[in-house]
C-alpha cells in the first residue's frame, strides 16, 4: 500500500513549522510527512469492518495544519502516531459499494455502547470513547494509526462510518460530502440565535467570514436548512465571492469590508472597533486570532459566534465577549442534528443531498496523484490566491488499484 | 497691473508643466504643437480699506434700505455665514467673514438689537470645530456668542428647528432653518470664491435640509447644469432661484452681503505654484525640487498636515450688500473679472492636476470620491460656453488616489466606496437604488449631528457633481493612482502621463489635442 504518513518526530514538526511560511513544499519535504510503501492496516477482530480503496481524497485545512506543524498540542493525546491523514474520502468498499466516509471514530466502531439509539459517530458528550475500545486513540480516520487514512491507496473503515453514494452522484460531488457536513453543522449551530431573532420579529442576519471550502459549505447549509436568514459573506478572493453568491449569499463583500457590510444590513452604530449591534450569528470559517476578534466585533450583543475554522493557539481580547455576552461555540464536526422544524436528521444525510443539489463538485479545483503530494499540498495551501477551492488526491489510477483490478 | 489669463500654445521650447498630485507635484512634458495650457489671471488689486468698504456696502446697499434702517430694538436678527468649505485654502486672519460680521454687529448694537443669533450655514457639510469657527468669525465674536449658545451651526436633521415654507412651481420642497426663517432680518455673509457660490444658494442650500436639497442635488440637475459657473445655463442655479422666490413669498427678509477674493492663493514659499513655468527663477526651481524631494520622503499624514496649515493671502476685491439677486449679479461680474480666461475651441483631452484640497476635505483627506468630484465636478465645470474637452473626449487627472478616508469626517464615504461603487458608478442608478438608505441611516445622522461628519448622503452628491463629465467623456484616466481604487471608481489607472496618452489613443487617436487647466489658482474658461 502506498501512503502519506505522519510520524511523531518533534524535530520534523519544528522544521515544518519554520519552513511553512516560506514554502509548503519545503514543509512537506522536510517535515513529518513521508511517502511510504507498507502493509495495509490490520482489520480489528470485530464485526462490521471493511477494506476501502479511496477514489478521491480531499486536502483539508486541518490536514495542512498538521503538515505545516501548526496543529495544537491539544491533539497529542487524542491521536495515535504514526497515522495517515485524509478524512474527506470517496472510496470503493470491499463489498462492492461506492461509499463516502464519515470519519469520526465513534462508539460503534470501537465496540462501545452507543450514547443513544441511532446515534451517529460524532454524537455523545463524553469523549472517552475516542481513546478507548479496540482502536488506538484517534478523533477520526486520518488521525488514528489503527485505521489508516485517505491519503493512501487503502484503509479500513467500519460500517457505522460508511454511506453509500447514489449512482447519479459523481466522485467529485461525493468527496465534498464530508466538508459539506461540517458546513451544515455550523449553519445549524446558528439556529438558537436565528430563532430568537425570528421570535422578536427581526430578519435574522448571519455573517460568514471566510469562503474557502468550509465557508462555502456553510453558506450552502444556511441557504438550504436555515432559509429565513439573510447571509452576508466576507470573502477575500473574487472566485470565492462568486461561489458565495451562487451558493445563496445575499451580500458578498471583500473580507476586510465585512464589518461595515454587517452594519449596513443590521443598522446601528460603529463604536470604536465594534458595532453597537450587528448580526445575530456569525460563522468564522477562518479560525485565526484576527478572524475571531473580527467576528466578536460585528456580532450583536447576546449573539452567537460559531467557530468553524480550526483555530489552534490564538490571542484574543475577550472583554467585548464578556461585555456583550456573546456565545462563542465550536463546530468541529457532525452527528445528529436538531433541525429548525424540530425533527432530527443525521448531518451526513443532509450533506449527501446538499453535495448533489448544490453541485459542490464545482468546488474541486485540481486533482493530483499521490506521488505529487508536495505540489498538491502547496496548491492547497495557496488555494485562495491561486483561484482554487478544494484540492484532492485522485487515486483512481493508482498503481496498487490497477494492479488489483488487473489481478 | 495684473496680467489677464493666458493660453499658452506648447512648442518645443516650452518647459515641463507643473501638475498637482495631491500632496505633491510633478512636471510633465506635454506634446508640442497640439497642447495648450490655460493660466489663471493674476490676482486683481485688493481693496485697501476693507473695513471702510464693508461699512460703505452696508450703508449703501443695492435695492434695499441701509442696514441700520432695518435694525430696531426687540427685533430678531440672524446672521448666517458660509462654512469651512470656503475659501480655499483658508485665508489668513482676519477672515473676511469676521470683518463683515463685526461690522453688522456694531450696527446692531448701535440700533439696540440684542436678540442676535449667528449660524454657520453648513447644509449637509460637517460641523466646524471651535478652532475653525474662531478662525472664521474671530475670537471676539466667538467668545461673545458661543458660550451663550447664540453662535451655533445649522442642523439639517433637527426637525424642531426647521421651517417648511412650501414648494416651488416645480414641486420642490423649501425647508430652511427655523430661526433664520422666523427672524425679522436674515443677514447672510458670503465669500464668493467661484461663480456658482452665493445668491439664493446661500440660504436655499446652506440653511436647508435633505428634503429641500434633494430637489437640485441630483443627477438630473447636475447633468443639465452647463456649467455650474454659468448661471444662465445652470439648472442648479435655477432651482435655487425658484426656492429663493418661495423664501421671499413666505416673508423671509434677507440682507445679502457678498464678497469676492482675488486669486492670491499661496503664500511666498509656495509662490512658484501660481507662476508660469517659463518665468520660474532659479530659486523657484530650487524650491520645486526641494519640495518634491522632501514630500517624496514625507509620510502622507505629515504632508497633509503641512498643506492644510497653509493660509492663503487672499485679498478682498469687492463687497456688496442688499437684495439677493441684485447683489449677486454684481458679485458674479467681479468673479468673472478675476477668473475668466478666453479660450478658443475644445480639445480631445483635458488634463487636470488634482491638488490636496477641495471644499469638502479641509483639515482632512481628499478621498477617492472627492478626487472624482474635484476633477469631474469642479475642474471640468470651470467653463462658460462649452466644456474644454469635446464630447467623447478624455480627461486625464494626476493624483495618488489612495483608498484613504477620514473616519470621522467621511464615515458614509467609506460605505459608499465599498458598497455603492462596487455595485454601480452610474449616478442615476445609485440615486434610485442607494441614496435613500444613506440619507436616512440613523448612524450617519447621529454622526452628522453630534460629531464632525458629513451627512450620510453627501458622497452621493459628490458623485452627482461629476455627472455631466461622466456622460460627456468616453474615458477618465488617473495617472499615479492606486490601480484597484481607480478601477473601483470606474476609471482607468495609468502609471505615467505617457501611458495615459497611450491609453487615451484608443478613443482620440495618436495625435490628440490637449488642454491643461493650470489650477489652482481658480479660473473659468470662456470657451467659444
Amino acid at each position: 500500500m502506498k501512503a502519506l504518513k505522519i510520524s511523531r518526530k518533534t524535530a520534523k514538526f519544528a522544521v515544518a513549522r519554520l519552513m511553512s511560511p516560506v514554502s509548503t513544499i519545503g514543509a512537506a519535504k522536510f517535515g513529518p510527512l513521508s511517502l511510504v510503501n507498507e502493509s495495509a492496516p490490520t482489520m480489528p477482530n470485530a464485526e462490521g469492518w471493511h477494506r476501502i480503496q479511496p477514489r478521491l481524497t480531499g486536502i483539508c485545512g486541518s490536514d495542512l495544519s498538521l503538515v505545516e506543524g501548526h496543529a495544537s498540542t491539544y491533539f497529542d493525546d487524542w491521536v495515535s502516531f504514526p497515522f495517515v491523514p485524509g478524512h474527506e474520502v470517496v472510496a470503493d468498499c470491499d463489498d462492492g459499494r461506492r461509499v463516502v466516509l464519515e470519519p469520526v471514530l465513534g462508539h460503534a466502531c470501537r465496540g462501545l455502547p452507543l450514547p443513544f439509539e441511532g446515534a451517529a459517530p460524532g454524537d455523545g458528550d463524553d469523549y472517552a470513547h475516542l481513546v478507548g475500545g479496540h482502536l488506538e486513540p484517534g478523533i477520526q480516520t486520518g488521525f488514528c494509526t489503527s485505521t489508516g487514512g485517505g491519503w493512501a491507496t487503502e484503509l479500513i473503515a467500519h460500517d457505522s462510518q460508511l454511506h453509500e453514494v447514489p449512482d447519479n452522484m459523481s466522485d467529485e460531488q461525493a468527496v465534498l460530502v464530508e466538508p459539506a457536513a461540517g458546513g451544515i453543522h455550523a449553519a445549524l449551530a446558528t439556529w438558537p440565535a436565528v430563532q430568537a431573532a425570528i421570535q422578536r420579529g427581526e430578519t435574522p442576519i448571519v455573517a460568514v467570514l471566510g469562503a474557502g471550502s468550509m465557508g462555502l459549505c456553510a453558506i450552502a447549509g444556511l441557504r438550504r436548512y436555515v432559509p429565513q436568514v439573510r447571509i452576508i459573506v466576507g470573502a477575500r478572493y473574487p472566485h470565492q465571492q462568486a461561489f458565495a453568491r451562487s451558493l445563496g449569499a445575499d451580500v458578498v463583500v471583500p473580507a476586510a469590508e465585512l464589518a461595515r457590510a454587517v452594519r449596513r444590513e443590521s443598522g446601528g452604530h460603529i463604536v470604536g472597533d465594534y458595532l453597537s449591534g450587528g448580526c445575530h450569528a456569525t460563522i468564522d470559517a477562518v479560525g485565526s486570532s484576527d478572524s475571531i476578534m473580527d467576528c466578536l466585533k460585528f456580532t450583536r450583543p447576546r449573539g452567537r459566534v460559531v467557530l468553524l475554522g480550526m483555530p489552534a493557539v490564538v490571542s484574543l481580547d475577550l472583554t467585548g465577549l464578556w461585555h456583550r455576552e456573546t456565545a462563542l461555540i465550536g463546530a468541529y464536526t457532525y452527528g445528529t442534528e436538531s433541525m429548525p422544524d424540530g425533527t432530527k436528521r443525521h448531518t451526513f444525510d443532509l450533506a449527501i443531498e446538499t453535495a448533489a443539489d448544490c453541485q459542490l463538485n464545482r468546488l474541486v479545483s485540481a486533482t493530483y496523484r499521490l506521488d505529487d503530494y508536495q505540489n498538491a499540498l502547496a496548491h492547497a495551501a495557496g488555494a485562495g490566491r491561486r483561484g482554487a477551492v478544494k484540492i484532492v488526491f485522485d487515486l483512481r489510477a493508482s498503481d496498487a488499484r490497477n494492479k488489483k483490478e488487473t489481478n | 497691473m495684473p496680467r489677464p489669463g493666458f493660453v499658452l500654445e506648447v512648442d518645443k521650447s516650452t518647459p515641463p508643466i507643473l501638475f498637482w498630485r495631491g500632496e505633491n507635484f510633478s512636471l510633465e512634458k506635454l506634446p508640442a504643437g497640439r497642447s495648450r495650457v490655460i493660466y489663471a489671471p493674476e490676482p486683481l488689486p485688493a481693496i485697501e480699506d476693507v473695513d471702510g468698504a464693508i461699512r460703505h456696502a452696508l450703508l449703501n446697499p443695492i435695492e434695499q434700505d441701509p442696514l441700520p434702517e432695518q435694525l430696531f430694538p426687540g427685533m430678531k436678527l440672524t446672521i448666517a455665514f458660509d462654512d469651512v468649505s470656503l475659501p480655499l485654502p483658508k485665508m489668513q486672519r482676519p477672515d473676511i467673514r469676521q470683518r463683515v460680521i463685526e461690522a453688522v454687529l456694531d450696527m446692531a448694537a448701535e440700533a439696540g438689537v440684542d436678540d442676535v443669533h449667528i449660524i454657520s450655514a453648513l447644509a449637509l457639510h460637517r460641523r466646524m470645530t471651535e478652532a475653525e469657527l474662531r478662525h472664521a468669525v474671530g475670537d471676539r465674536v466667538y467668545d461673545a456668542f458661543a458660550p451663550r449658545g447664540t453662535l451655533y451651526q445649522h442642523d439639517a436633521e433637527d426637525p424642531e428647528n426647521l421651517s417648511y415654507l412650501g414648494t416651488t412651481p416645480h414641486g420642490e420642497d423649501v425647508e430652511i432653518n427655523k430661526r433664520a426663517a422666523e427672524s425679522d432680518l436674515l443677514v447672510y455673509v458670503n465669500i464668493n470664491l467661484v461663480a456658482m457660490d452665493g445668491g439664493w444658494k446661500s440660504t436655499a442650500t446652506g440653511l436647508s435640509s435633505y428634503k429641500s436639497l434633494r430637489h437640485h442635488h441630483n443627477p438630473e440637475t447636475m447633468i443639465h447644469s452647463r456649467s455650474f459657473m454659468d448661471q444662465h445655463r445652470s439648472e442648479l442655479h435655477k432651482s435655487n432661484w425658484r426656492m429663493g422666490k418661495v423664501l421671499l413669498d413666505s416673508g423671509v427678509k434677507v440682507f445679502q452681503i457678498e464678497t469676492t477674493l482675488n486669486t492670491d492663493t499661496f503664500p511666498s514659499p509656495f509662490g512658484f505654484l501660481a507662476k508660469r513655468e517659463w518665468e520660474w527663477k532659479p530659486s523657484d526651481r530650487m524650491t520645486f525640487l526641494a519640495s518634491t524631494k522632501a514630500l517624496n520622503r514625507t509620510p502622507t499624514r505629515l504632508a497633509r498636515k503641512i498643506f492644510h496649515s497653509i493660509e492663503a493671502p487672499h485679498q478682498m476685491t469687492s463687497v456688496q450688500a442688499g437684495d439677493v439677486e441684485a447683489v449677486h449679479r454684481i458679485t458674479t461680474e467681479h468673479v468673472y473679472k478675476q477668473q475668466l480666461v478666453e479660450v478658443k475651441g475644445q480639445t480631445d483631452i483635458l488634463t487636470l492636476g488634482i491638488p490636496y484640497i477641495s471644499p469638502y476635505n479641509v483639515h482632512s483627506i481628499l478621498n477617492p470620491i472627492l478626487v472624482m468630484c474635484m476633477g469631474l465636478g469642479y475642474y471640468f465645470n470651470m467653463y462658460k460656453g462649452m466644456p474644454l474637452v469635446r464630447e467623447g473626449g478624455v480627461i486625464i487627472m494626476t493624483h495618488p488616489t489612495q483608498p484613504d478616508f477620514h473616519p470621522v469626517h467621511h464615515p458614509s464615504y467609506i460605505d459608499f466606496f465599498e458598497q455603492v461603487l462596487a455595485d454601480t458608478t452610474d449616478p442615476k442608478v445609485m440615486s434610485e437604488k442607494w441614496e435613500k438608505q444613506y440619507a436616512e441611516d440613523e448612524w450617519y445622522k447621529h454622526l452628522y449631528r453630534t460629531t464632525y461628519a458629513y451627512h450620510g448622503v453627501h458622497p452621493f452628491y459628490m458623485w452627482y457633481w461629476g455627472s455631466h463629465a461622466l456622460q460627456h467623456c468616453s474615458r477618465i484616466i488617473i495617472v499615479g493612482g492606486d490601480p484597484k481604487t481607480v478601477r473601483r471608481l470606474g476609471f482607468i489607472p495609468a502609471s505615467t502621463m505617457d501611458d495615459a496618452l497611450e491609453i487615451a489613443s484608443d478613443v482620440v487617436g495618436r495625435a490628440p489635442t490637449i488642454t491643461h487647466l493650470h489650477a489652482p489658482p481658480l479660473m473659468v474658461a470662456d470657451v467659444s
